[in-house]
This record gives structure tokens, sequence and C-alpha cells, in this order.
């Protein structure tokens, strides 16, 4: 047993076939699973997409960012415009239902795709403010975030602030556990790897960084980027499994619950983060009839959190958002 | 002492100023290949600032940087340093959570060939990619005797092997230039002795140019073949350290107010 756990972490790609065998035999054999059940493990594994992939930008890379539902919302209305108009009406002689084969088979193409425009849009709102040396990039998420939602609301053919409804239920335990899994499986690989440790550097002395040659621009946006893709995909897997999207269910609020689990996960640590996300998709599900006090119990976790291990918590996020730390060199 | 040829690196007239503040005012210098030059001044001279300069951290508000007669004038500090000019910092900037050998490690990262795919693929490639850098990593360590050290977090090593640490990794960037600034600040007079002969071996094994600023005069004095004096922002003398030593204006600008002064 230990030994076959310590493979599975010097043998990465492994990890990642063992995962996806999971994710297949919980869809294969899952049948037994109650829907509420199934419910949960799916919020879980998505919010282990978002959760992991925030990591990247704000735990490994230590650039703050406050808009990763708004990422989340360009896959999620992307992703719910392909499977609910643009494939209807390309291919009509197919059956567009959840579970039939066309669905399944174009949800793939349909989850990247839903990745790739948010990358881009993650491209477009990192590109110039990561260049810029300071603290810009809270300001420009939290903006960006709110552009975002305002767009949708005023966006009619995606049904405007009443959202969209009706989406395909695609999203099964296969693709969400599945994605689950190859998300943590590139970020442990991604961060171990000589190429990983640049994130790492630029967290932790960006002016040496760059005297060593790392063209820490560069590292931001791509950790930027690659966040943005895997909240895209985690969008689109989203909406194709709650079939309803509105703008309101990507707000800071939303954000900010990603970044609870990020700062619980222990910022940089991608297998506790993974950890946290899955916990507080269970918190949510206790707390689901109290759910207007959900932002008091996080604000309470984090107090919590940084009492008892101050160090970890605050030293990261701190040395961002306040003004005053090191910055010329000398 | 003027030596035939185009300059390693080169500083035509550079000027600095921070709002009214005069870091630099009309400083010129060259580096010849291999030299070891060292850069003394009081504090608040201007020796950073003209570090900072010649690694692109700040754009001299006047004047020209030249590196092999190619102007490199406030190119990027990542370009900069991947045109063979590496260096350390007066206050020491490791990369805290990163252990020693990650620290030497990053310096590879410019010349990776394999791209982000390739990692998330882990393929052959890759894996050989990583094994050489391991390798050209620990050979660096064990060079420097930090070998014993290399999975200890930076942060906990003693003063004087970050020190070195800085130093090695700045090396592993494979520079043809190393600036190094103040790096006997806080050594103890052993580790001072072991920094000269450090000093000694890089430039017999890697050939680099260095450019050494040093508080201790006794340092300076004793390896290198040429001093370059700042005073206020501003050129005051350069020559041998003979030369420099017998120079009034040095005397009375630098040594005069070092003489019984603690080292800080
Ligand atoms: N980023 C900065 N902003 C404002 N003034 C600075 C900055 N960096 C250096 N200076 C000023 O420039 C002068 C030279 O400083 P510095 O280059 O650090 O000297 P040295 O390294 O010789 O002690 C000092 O007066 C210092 O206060
Ligand atoms: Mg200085």
């Amino acid at each position: 047993m230990f030994h076959s756990s310590k493979a599975l972490i010097r043998n990465p790609r492994l990890a990642l076939a063992v995962g996806i065998g999971i994710a297949v035999l919980l869809q294969l054999g899952g049948g037994w699973i109650d829907p509420y059940t199934t419910q949960v493990v799916l919020f879980a594994a998505i919010n282990v997409i978002l959760a992991v992939s925030l990591n990247l930008v704000m735990g490994e890379t230590g650039q703050f960012s406050l808009c990763h539902a708004a990422f989340m919302a360009v896959g999620a209305y992307t992703s719910a415009l392909l499977t609910g108009k643009a494939l209807p009406t390309l291919l009509p002689h197919l059956s567009w239902t959840g579970s039939s084969w066309a669905s399944q088979v174009f949800f793939l193409p349909v989850l990247l795709i839903g990745g790739f425009v948010a990358a881009l849009s993650g491209f477009i709102v990192g590109g110039p403010s990561l260049r810029l040396r300071g603290d810009y990039l809270a300001m420009v998420t939290l903006g960006f975030g709110e552009i975002i939602r305002v767009l949708l609301q005023n966006a009619n053919f995606v049904g405007g602030a009443r959202g969209m409804e009706g989406i395909l239920p695609a999203t099964n335990l296969f693709w969400a556990v599945g994605f689950a899994v190859l998300t943590v499986y590139t970020m442990i690989a991604l961060v171990r790897s000589t190429y990983g440790r640049g994130f790492q550097a630029v967290r932790d002395d960006e002016i040496a960084a760059a005297a060593m040659g790392i063209d820490t621009t560069r590292v931001k946006v791509t950790a930027f980027v690659i966040g943005a893709f895997f909240a895209g995909v985690a969008g689109g897997l989203y909406a194709h499994a709650v079939e309803f999207i509105s703008p309101e269910g990507f707000n800071f609020l939303r954000s900010f619950e990603i970044i609870v689990m990020v700062i619980l996960g222990g910022l940089g640590r991608p297998v506790g983060v993974a950890i946290a996300a899955i916990l507080i998709t269970l918190l949510n599900e206790w707390l689901r009839d109290l759910s207007q006090y959900r932002m008091v119990v996080y604000a309470l976790i984090i107090i919590l959190f940084m009492i008892l291990r101050p160090a970890e918590t605050l030293r990261p996020l701190l040395s961002r958002v306040l003004p005053g730390r090191k910055s010329a060199a000398s | 002492m003027t030596s035939a040829g185009t300059p390693l690196l080169e500083a035509r007239n550079c000027s600095l100023r921070f709002g009214g503040i005069a870091a630099l005012t009309d400083v010129s210098l060259r580096i010849d290949k291999g030299e070891l030059v060292g850069l003394i001044g009081p504090n608040g001279a201007g020796k950073t600032s003209l570090f900072n300069i010649l690694t692109g951290v700040y754009r001299p508000t006047d004047g020209e940087v030249l590196l092999e007669g190619r102007p490199v004038t406030g190119l990027a500090p990542h370009r900069i340093n991947r045109l063979g000019v590496a260096r350390t910092f007066q206050n020491i900037r490791l990369f805290g959570s990163l252990d020693v050998r990650m620290n030497v490690r990053t310096s590879f990262i410019a010349r990776l060939r394999g791209g982000l795919l390739e990692v998330v693929r882990r393929g052959k490639k890759f894996r050989s990619e990583e094994r050489e850098i391991q390798e050209e990593g620990r050979r660096l360590l064990a060079y420097f005797g930090l070998e014993e050290a290399s999975i200890l977090p930076s942060r906990s090593l003693p003063y004087g092997d970050q020190r070195r640490l800085e130093i090695v990794r700045a090396l592993a960037t494979r520079p043809r230039l190393l600036l190094l600034d103040e790096p006997a600040a806080g050594m103890n007079p052993t580790e001072k002795e072991e920094l000269k002969q450090l000093i000694a071996r890089i430039r017999a094994e890697f050939g680099t140019a260095i450019l050494l600023v040093e508080h201790d005069m006794k340092v300076v004095m004793g390896i290198c073949e040429r001093l370059v004096v700042l005073d206020r922002g501003s050129l005051l003398a350069t020559g041998t350290p003979a030369e420099v030593r017998a120079d009034p204006k040095v005397i009375a600008a630098y040594l005069g107010e070092q003489h019984g002064e603690e080292e800080s």
C-alpha cells in the first residue's frame, strides 16, 4: 500500500492513468449512487478544478486574482451556447439529449473551446496588467469580474439577468472527475519541473527572478492564462451539470469562495487545495438552508486559519497586497 | 590602462535621477573580458544604482550601456541576463521558499528547450533535459561546497552560505560578467578570506569578468586589478589599487571617512 502510493507520487503519469480509470469506473459502475450524491460529487470535482487552477496563479505565482468566477462564466456561457444553439443547428439530424452519444462525443471539444475562450479573455485581462510592476492585478480582475457580469446581464441572446435554462445535462461523473484528475495532474506536473520553479521564483522575488534570466511577465501571464483555461472548463462542466446559469452565479462572491479554498488548502499545495475544495463543497451542502450566512462562515474560517497558521496564510497574500514590500533592487 | 578591443561592458556618461535626487551623475566605466574590477565608495555613493542600470532594473536618465559594443540601455533585466550579465544583491534575494537545489535550478529556465506541453507530457526529451540540468546544478553546488545543503530550504542556511548560494545561482546562468554587490557584508574574517578564494576560483574556472562592490578595503585592494571610486554619484577616481590609495581625493572622500569606522 505504502509502496504503491509512493510509486504514484514518483510516476505522475501512472497517477493520471489511475485517476482517469477511477472516473471511468464511477461512470460505468456508479448506477447505485443516488442523484443527490452524484450532484455533490460533480460539484466537488468542479470546485477542485477551480481551486487548483486558481492556486497556480495565487499560490504558486503569488498573483492576487479576484475574477476566477468570471473565467468560469466565460466557459459556461460559451459551452452552453455551443451545445444549446450551435451544435443542434449545425447537426440537426443527431439526437441532442444529455446522454446521447452525439452530446457525449462533442462534449470534449465543447469544454475545450470554453476553456480556450476563457484563456483568451485571461490573456486580454492579464497581459497588460501583469506587465506593470505593482499590484494592479487585484483591481483589474475585480473590474473585469464586474464587467463580465454586467455584459451578461445585458446580453439578451443569453437570457440577460434571467440567465440561460434548459442546458443539455451532458456533465457526468466521468467528465467531472476525469477533468478534476487531469487538472490536478497538470498542475503538479507543471510545478515539479525546472520550468515550474519559475512560478515560485516569481512569487518569492520578482526582481531576483528577472536577474536570473526569467521573463517574469511571461511567467505570470502563462500562469494566469492556464488558470483561466481550467476555470473555463470548470464553467462548462458546471453549466451542463446544473442545466441553468445566470450572471449572478459567477459574481465576486463565487470568486471569493474559490479564493477561500486556495487559502485553506495552504497556498501552493495542489493536493491540499483539492482537499479544501472538497471540504468546502461539503460545507456548502450542510449550509444549504443557511446560504445567506455562507460568507460569514467563510470569513470566520479564514480568520480562524489566520490565527492558527498566520505565517502561511498571511505572508504570500500581504506581500502582494500591501505596498512597501521590497521593490527596489538592492 | 586602456586595453585594445571592444570592452565587455561599457557605461557611457550614465546619469540616474530619482525625482530630485541624483543617484548617478555622468558616470563612465569599462570592464574588459575576464577582468576583476573593484567598485568602491561610501554609503549612498551610487554603487547599487550603477548595478541597477547595468542590469536593466533602472533605465539611466542619460547615457548608454553597451555590452560588447552593442547598446543594451534599458533592456529588460532578463534580457540583459541572457546576454551574459548576472548579479547578486546587497540585501540577499534568494528564493526563500525553494530549497538550495531549486534556487540554482531557476537559473536554467531561460535556456530550456522544451515547451509547456512537453513539461506536462513528461516525455523523453523532457526527462533527459531535466537530468542534464540536475547534473549541472549538482556539479556547481559541489564545486562551491554547498552540496551537503542542497535539500535545505535556502532561508535556513547560515548567512555566509546564503551569500555563496546567491553567487552560485548567478553563475548558473553562465555569465560572462558577474556583478557582486557587497558579497562580504556581514561576513567574519574567515568567511571573507574564503570569499576571496571563491572569487579567485570563479575566475580560474569560468573566466568570468567580475565587478565587485566591497566596503572592506583589505578585500578589494588585495584582489582587484583595477578600482573605480564613486562618491555622491560621480566618478571620483579610477586606477590600480596603489594609484587609488595614493589619490588625495579618494583619501579625503572615502578612506578618510572610513577610518576607524565600524563596518556596517
Ligand atoms: N529607488 C530609489 N528611489 C529613490 N532614491 C534612491 C533609490 N535607489 C537609490 N536611491 C538614492 O540614490 C543614492 C545612491 O544609492 P545607492 O546606489 O544605493 O548607493 P550605494 O549602493 O553606493 O550605497 C542614495 O542617495 C539613495 O538614497
Ligand atoms: Mg549599495
